[in-house]
This record gives structure tokens, C-alpha cells and sequence, in this order.
């Protein structure tokens, strides 16, 4: 199997005719852990959505491709089924249809009629999961988030990447509002991930805290202002950015406003 | 008034009709007398829908009814026959096949079709059919109805008999066949049961009229839970009124109404709280498609002090169908700390079709509380990004959110083989 690639080159993207990303690209395979920090407003979240098809962000220019393919020529459920996977920051809840009976419908969707996953293994495979994200039982028959508190929307979130198994996988700000007993459990399930997965699975970290990275060690870190990646580096860079902020480095670049005034 | 006042039956009919079904004198007379009033009466006047140009008068009371056993349609929402403890299932008004587990007939528990109960209980019957929850000559409809009364079920329940299994009713209509179809429950002190019944059209594509009537009498501390899927076909006419006589102190109901009608529909829904700490409970819900008109008016009528009254009413509109949503509670003067609850939501899926949701809460008595909530909306697009963003096709997860926006109420259908028929029809009617 070839090793899966998202691969994201000039990309301008505007909302409400604004425009939040100015010239991003970013290049994560199956195997690696890329993680993009930066303060707010710096335009993470509106690259997150815009590369999964959010209906509210318009792409003006650059492209964007997995596995080769053009991205921006697919709709949403066709970049899933690609193998692209958002963890979002506000999932949308949804009523009257259960976590279980979603689950399993996706699962199938990526799967031709008459191999759809069967129950048994549907249900074995979805007790494990539940079981390393430390969920209770009960959150298989819950309606789709609805009621859920913001940590157990993001287990939930990492439970559909686990279940689904994506070949790329953006997670933005996964670890805002988590207390550390969740994120350990939440890096656990993405770090199982990589272990099983391998090359398979590619990671893209959104985040403006360094400790994600403490349970979940990246491969590469960059950091985004003005709406691109302005400096990349290894692990050692978000530890310096732990001891020291950003200031340093919007020094070192001359840059006085790192946001792109809205986000 | 209409120009239209002439129906297709005449005294004379009437007699005979009554006659060959061996009906005693009280019901014979009634029905006559009912008939006199029909054309001096109106139609009913649901808020906000105009009926006056509807066909309730073209039909014919030949049942025509061949076959002997159940049909096909009617075997596929009772499942297996065998494992059916109680059954009424007919078309055109003519029992098909009629069973009660022996275990229950031993406790006194009568579940038969009206034709034979107006024979062999004729006192229990009289006493309550169109007494107190629904009078012959509230307006043309009821009148007509009780004139002409040609199908239907008897339930009654003796206090302290809790029965287990619920109760199936399957009414088929087929042909220009004029169905008025009543239903009546009785569940006397400390008695529970569950019925539920679904309406069905067969054969050809033609014009035709459904009236049916429901009343149910909850005596103290007794439960009846009440589940109905209507599901005539678009060239039927329906005129249906469930209402609930909960009396008993502590009595307690609880309504499930699927409403997929293809055609155009009036369909009213009253609770009477009259016992103190009674409970009203009406979840409906409906689809509306094609050109068809309906009105869907729930009332929940507080008497009874501590009276409790819930509604929940969610529809679907597609293509050019336009549907009103009325939702009435109302508290009279004396039923102190009642309280009256009710939220109405419409989901829009196509432009050009209309959803009116109107929660009205009247209120005559200070110590009580209320409250409503009424909401017409698209699907919200955010929703489905995140449906597709996990792989769902536009399709599957428009077809997720509209069944997630149906459940509160299909869950709540007690037979696990009418749940499965209403999700499949709800799956017809939404793609």
C-alpha cells in the first residue's frame, strides 16, 4: 500500500469575503505527526474547515490534494471517504439518530453494498474503542452529542477517527477544554492510532497548547501567523515556544499583528 | 354552507342497514336521529385550514369485501399470525380475523370489533359511545359519523386488569367505500393497556372518504397508551378526532400518532384532564408532500387540579404540501398547579411548501404553569457537514437528520412491527 499524503500548496481562503488564510502549505504523510500552533485568530480553525469542505469558507486560490487527488474538486462525504478526517471543535449535535447508528453508518459508507460491517464485529469493535477512551457503554445509545459536555464531545470525536479510521486526520484544538485525566486518554487514542496504523495514518495537530504535545510527540511543528506557516521546526521548537511564547519569533520576523483580525 | 348537502344514503338505508346488523334499538335510533341533523349542521372549522370545498360526501357503503382472511397489506404490519395475541384486523368495515389470548377474555377484558360489541355488550357500549368525549352533533362530520358507523373496535378493560400485550388494530379501505370507523376504549380504575392501530388504503387509485372517530375513558389511576399510524392513500378525504375522557384521579394517557396521510387531512386530537393529577401525553408526528392540505390541531383541555399535559408535534414538509400545526392548551378556571407543556417543530425541505406551527396556550386559572415552543426550519447545513465530513452521502445524511427529527415520536410506538412499518413508509414519503 502506498503511503497516504495531504498536501496543501498557496491556499487562500475567505470568509464573508474576508480573507483568513494568505498562502498556506503544509505537506503531512502517513506516518508523521505534523502539529500547527500559533496564538489566536492566526487562522487554524478556517484551514481545518476549509480542507474538509465547510460550506462557510470560500477557497480563492491554491489547491489542496490527498493521495493525489484534487481536494476542492470532491464534496465533503467524497474527502471522507478519501480518507480525510476532521475532529472538530464544535461538533454539531444531532437528535433522535444514536452514536452507534451513526458510527455504523459511515463505517458502511466507505464500504461497497453487501460488505457492510457486520454487527458482531461493529460491536466488538466499538466496545474497544469506548474501552481505551475510558467512555461509559451507555454513550453508544446517546443521540449524536446531544447533551454531551465539551470533553465528551471531543472523546466522541476521537472515537469516530478510531472507529473510522481515516488515512489523514486534522484535529482542531482537540485539547481546548479538556482537563489532563481527558487529554491523556484523547493522545492514547491517537497514539494507539499510530502504532496500528503506521504509515497508514497521518496526523495534523491544531493547537495553541504545548502540553497535547507532551502525550502526543510530533514529528514536526509549525507555527501560523497572518494566515500561513511562518516557521517550522522539530519538537525542540514547541518546547521553546512553551518557555517563551511567541514573541521571540514575531520579533525575529518583524511581524506586530500575528492575527488576520478575525477568526 | 356549502351548495353540496346531499349524501349519498337516506333514512331508509339507514334502517336496513342497521337492521341486517342486528344493532339494538338505542343504536338504531341514534343513528337516525343523527342522520336528521346532518344537514342542518356545518363542517368543523379547523383554525387556519379551509375544508368547505373538501369531498366528504362522495362515497358509497357497499363493502365489497371478498376475501376472508387477511390481505397482504394487512399480514405485513401484524407479522406472524400465530404469534399475535390480539388482533382486530378488517377492511372496508368487514372483520377479517379477530383474536384475544384466552388469558385476557378470563380477566374480562373485551376486545372485539363494534359490530359485535353494539350485540353482545350493548349497555357498556351505549353508555359511552358519543356520551361525553365526542357528541353526534358537535358538526356535520360527527354527526354523519354516528349516523353511519361501519367499522371499528370495542376495548374495555375491568379495573385491576393490567394488560400486557398491547392490543393490534389494522382497518384496510379499499374502492369508493366510505369508511367511518369508531373506536372505543374503556380502562376502569387501576387498569392499563396499550392499543394501537394502523389505517391502511388498498386497490386503485379513487376518490374516497375516511371518518373516524376515536374515544378513550381513563377511569382513576388507570394508563392507556394509544398508538396510531394513518396512512391512506392521496385520493382519501380524512377526517379523524381522537379524544381522551381522562376522568379518573391519577388517570393517565399517552398518545402516539404517526399522521402519513397522502391525502388531504383533518385530524384533531383532544386530552380532557379531568382528574386530579390526571396526565395528557401527544407526541404526533407527520409528512406532508405532493399538493395535500392538512390540519393537525392537539388540544389538551385541563380540568383537574395538578392536571399535566405534554405535547410534542414535529412534521416534515416537501414538495408543495402545505400543513397547519395547531397546538392548543388550555387551562380552566379551579385546575390549580396544572401544568401545560407543548413544542412544535416543522422541518421545511422544499421551498414551496408551507408548515405553520401555532402553539397557543389559553389560561384561566392564576396558580398554574405553561410554557410553549414553536420553531419552522430548514435542515441546518452545519449538520449536514458534519453528517458528510464522516462519509454519509447528501442523501443518507438528510435521511439521518429527518428520522433523528421523527424518533421522539416512532420510538415511542409500542409493536416492534408498526415501528418498522412507520420507519418505512417515513422512508418512502422522504425520498
Amino acid at each position: 500500500m502506498s503511503t497516504p499524503s495531504l498536501k496543501v500548496e498557496d491556499l487562500h481562503v475567505s470568509i464573508e469575503e474576508k480573507e483568513i488564510l494568505k498562502g498556506f502549505g503544509i505537506e503531512v504523510k502517513g506516518g508523521e505527526i505534523h502539529a500547527i500552533m500559533g496564538p489566536n485568530g492566526t487562522g487554524k480553525s478556517t484551514l481545518a474547515s476549509a480542507l474538509m469542505g465547510h460550506p462557510k469558507y470560500e477557497v480563492t486560490s491554491g489547491s489542496a490534494s490527498i493521495n493525489g487527488e484534487d481536494l476542492f474538486e470532491m464534496e465533503v462525504d467524497e474527502r471522507a471517504r478519501a480518507g480525510l478526517f476532521l475532529a472538530m471543535q464544535y461538533p454539531s449535535e444531532i437528535s433522535g439518530v444514536t452514536n452507534a447508528d451513526f458510527v455504523r453508518s459511515a463505517i458502511n459508507s466507505t464500504r461497497e453494498e453487501g460488505d457492510e460491517i457486520s454487527l458482531m464485529k461493529f460491536i466488538r469493535k466499538m466496545d474497544e474503542k469506548m474501552n481505551t477512551l475510558e467512555m461509559d457503554e451507555s454513550f453508544q445509545h446517546r443521540y449524536l452529542n446531544e447533551g454531551f459536555s465539551g470533553g465528551e464531545k471531543k472523546r466522541n470525536e476521537i472515537l469516530q477517527l478510531m472507529m473510522l479510521e481515516p488515512k489523514i486526520a486534522i484535529l482542531d484544538e482537540i485539547d481546548s477544554g479538556l482537563d489532563i485525566d481527558a487529554l491523556k486518554v484523547v493522545s492514547q487514542g491517537i497514539n494507539q492510532m499510530r502504532e496500528e496504523r503506521k504509515d497508514q495514518f497521518g496526523c495534523l495537530i491544531i493547537t495553541h497548547y504545548q502540553r497535547l504535545l507532551n502525550y502526543i510527540k510530533p514529528d514536526f511543528v509549525h507555527v501560523m501567523m497572518q494566515g500561513k506557516i511562518v516557521k517550522s521546526g522539530g519538537p525542540e521548537l514547541a518546547e521553546r515556544l512553551e518557555a517563551e511564547g511567541y514573541d521571540w519569533i514575531k520579533e525575529e520576523l518583524g511581524i506586530e499583528d500575528e492575527t488576520v483580525g478575525q477568526e | 354552507m356549502t351548495t353540496e348537502t346531499t349524501f349519498p344514503v337516506n333514512k331508509s338505508d339507514v334502517a336496513s342497514f342497521s337492521k341486517d346488523r342486528q344493532e339494538p334499538q338505542w343504536l338504531t335510533d341514534l343513528r337516525l336521529s343523527s342522520l336528521e341533523n346532518v344537514d342542518s349542521l356545518e363542517l368543523p372549522k379547523p383554525d387556519k385550514t379551509k375544508i368547505q370545498k373538501w369531498n366528504f360526501s362522495n362515497f358509497d357503503l357497499k363493502a365489497n369485501v371478498t376475501e376472508t382472511s387477511v390481505t397482504a397489506s394487512i399480514k405485513e404490519l401484524i407479522g406472524s399470525e400465530e404469534n399475535v395475541q390480539a388482533l382486530v384486523a378488517q377492511k372496508n368495515g368487514v372483520t377479517l380475523s379477530k383474536k384475544l389470548a384466552s388469558s385476557l377474555t378470563e380477566k374480562g377484558v373485551i376486545f372485539t370489533d363494534f359490530e359485535t360489541a353494539v350485540k353482545e355488550h350493548s349497555e357498556l357500549v351505549e353508555k359511552y359511545f358519543m356520551s361525553e368525549a365526542v357528541s353526534t352533533n358537535e358538526h356535520r362530520l360527527t354527526a354523519l359519523h354516528a349516523a353511519l358507523v361501519n367499522g371499528g373496535t370495542f376495548v374495555y378493560v375491568p379495573k385491576n386488569v393490567e394488560v400486557e400485550i398491547p392490543l393490534q388494530a389494522v382497518y384496510a379501505q379499499e374502492g369508493t367505500f366510505g369508511l367511518f370507523n369508531h373506536v372505543l376504549i374503556v380502562a376502569e380504575a387501576n387498569s392499563s393497556v396499550t392499543y394501537i392501530e394502523n389505517y391502511i388504503t388498498e386497490g386503485e387509485a379513487v376518490e374516497k372518504v375516511a371518518n373516524i372517530v376515536a374515544e378513550v375513558y381513563v377511569a382513576d389511576n388507570a394508563t392507556v397508551h394509544f398508538g396510531a399510524v394513518d396512512n391512506f392513500s392521496a385520493e382519501t378525504t380524512t377526517y379523524v378526532n381522537r379524544r381522551g375522557q381522562v376522568n379518573g384521579k391519577d388517570a393517565k394517557i399517552y398518545w402516539a400518532l404517526g399522521q402519513m396521510n397522502d391525502g388531504n387531512t383533518v385530524s384533531e386530537n383532544t386530552t380532557y384532564l379531568h382528574g386530579e393529577g390526571s396526565y395528557g401525553d401527544t407526541k404526533t408526528v407527520s409528512i406532508g408532500r405532493g399538493k395535500q392540505v392538512q390540519n393537525f390541531t392537539t388540544n389538551v383541555i385541563h380540568f383537574g387540579k395538578n392536571s399535566d399535559g405534554q405535547i410534542l408535534k414535529h412534521g416534515v414538509m416537501r414538495d408543495e404540501a402545505t400543513s397547519i400545526f395547531n397546538g392548543v392548551s388550555k387551562i380552566e378556571h379551579g385546575a390549580t398547579k396544572a401544568n401545560g407543556e407543548q413544542t412544535e417543530r416543522v422541518l421545511m425541505l422544499s421551498e414551496k411548501a408551507r408548515g405553520d406551527a401555532n402553539p397557543i396556550l389559553l389560561i384561566d386559572e392564576d396558580d398554574v404553569t405553561a410554557g410553549h415552543a414553536a420553531s419552522v426550519g430548514k435542515i441546518d447545513p452545519i449538520q449536514m457537514f458534519y453528517l458528510m465530513s464522516r462519509g454519509l452521502s447528501r442523501r443518507e445524511a438528510e435521511r439521518l437528520i429527518i428520522h433523528g427529527f421523527l424518533e421522539p415520536v416512532v420510538g415511542q410506538l409500542p409493536i416492534e412491527s408498526v415501528k418498522e412499518q412507520l420507519k418505512e413508509v417515513i422512508e418512502r414519503k422522504v425520498n
